[in-house]
């Protein structure tokens, strides 16, 4: 019993701040991403990893933007034992996606652009997890680690 | 509505982006550019990102249709001063910016520029200048 506790203990992660952003317009873009290097600055995550994930949340934003006319972007300070990152979740009620397995390839796209979004977005960081209903909505939650 | 100057030297245009882009930004820029140069008869045009913090798809996208674009209108691009974070992410992206050329900072991407528009001039006889620059003389009014 004390073994199990101690696994979930390591593994469960924990939210320590929560902001919540609505985009709406193109220009959100901008705040919302000099808000996401806020909080990846104060875990002092690298520059490099911070350049991924930014560029990550860029792309995702984009994607609700355009599918989706908009939607609401959350960010958390997040903490599994001693690593800390940065989790952000963008939740839209757009039309859904109904093949994720074909969206998440790379070089495939509805709209006009390369199709590198999700694909691209998904190398990017170190967890990615898609959910998506057609006609309610995608929730995209990625999460990159300070050291990740 | 937002805009990123452009300027002329002689003939080339230079841009230095020093906000942080997003997609229509991005897109006026290219339309603004694609018209100066060919408003403009430029030979050149050295695009500045030391400043930009992050480049994503599509803004990478903006940046090869400008270099594409042009190449059509007879103008070399040079992008210069990206920062190494943006490199290594948009690479890992998938975004090789192929068919770009860069250079580390605005004095080699003027060195470049300029080495590859001197096999051009020797095209040019003086009357060809002369009328040229009449030519941008009215342009400019």
């Amino acid at each position: 019993m004390r073994g199990m506790s101690v696994i979930t203990w390591k593994t469960m992660i924990v939210t320590l701040t929560k902001d919540l952003i609505l985009i709406s317009r193109d220009q959100d873009v901008v705040p919302y991403r000099s808000r996401v290097k806020e909080y990846a600055v104060k875990i002092k995550m690298g520059l490099v990893n911070q350049t991924k994930l930014i560029t990550a949340a860029s792309e995702l934003v984009r994607n609700m933007l355009k599918y989706a006319s908009g939607g609401e972007a959350l960010i958390e300070v997040v903490s599994r034992g001693r690593d800390n990152g940065i989790r952000l979740t963008f939740s839209d009620k757009g039309p859904g996606i109904s093949d994720i397995d074909l969206a998440m390839k790379d070089g495939y796209s509805t709209g006009k652009s390369l199709g590198l979004g999700l694909p691209g977005t998904r190398r990017l960081v170190n967890e990615f997890n898609i959910i998506s209903e057609v006609g309610k909505g995608t929730k995209v939650v990625i999460v990159k680690w300070s050291n990740g | 509505m937002e805009r990123i100057p452009i300027l002329r030297m002689g003939s080339f245009l230079l841009v230095t982006i020093q906000v942080d882009l997003y997609d229509r930004l991005a897109l006026t820029l290219e339309a603004d550019l694609v018209q100066m140069v060919s408003k403009t008869n430029a030979k050149g045009v050295l695009i500045d990102i030391s400043a930009v913090s992050i480049v994503d798809s599509f803004m990478g996208r903006i940046i090869g249709n400008i270099a594409s674009m042009s190449k059509i209108l007879d103008a070399e691009t040079v992008v210069v001063g990206m920062q190494p974070a943006v490199a290594i992410t948009l690479i890992e992206l998938g975004l090789p910016l192929t068919g770009v050329f860069t250079a580390l900072d605005v004095e080699k991407g003027m060195k470049l520029l300029k080495s590859r528009i001197i096999v051009d001039n020797e095209d040019y006889d003086e009357r060809d200048e002369r009328d040229y620059l009449e030519n941008n003389d009215s342009n400019t009014d």
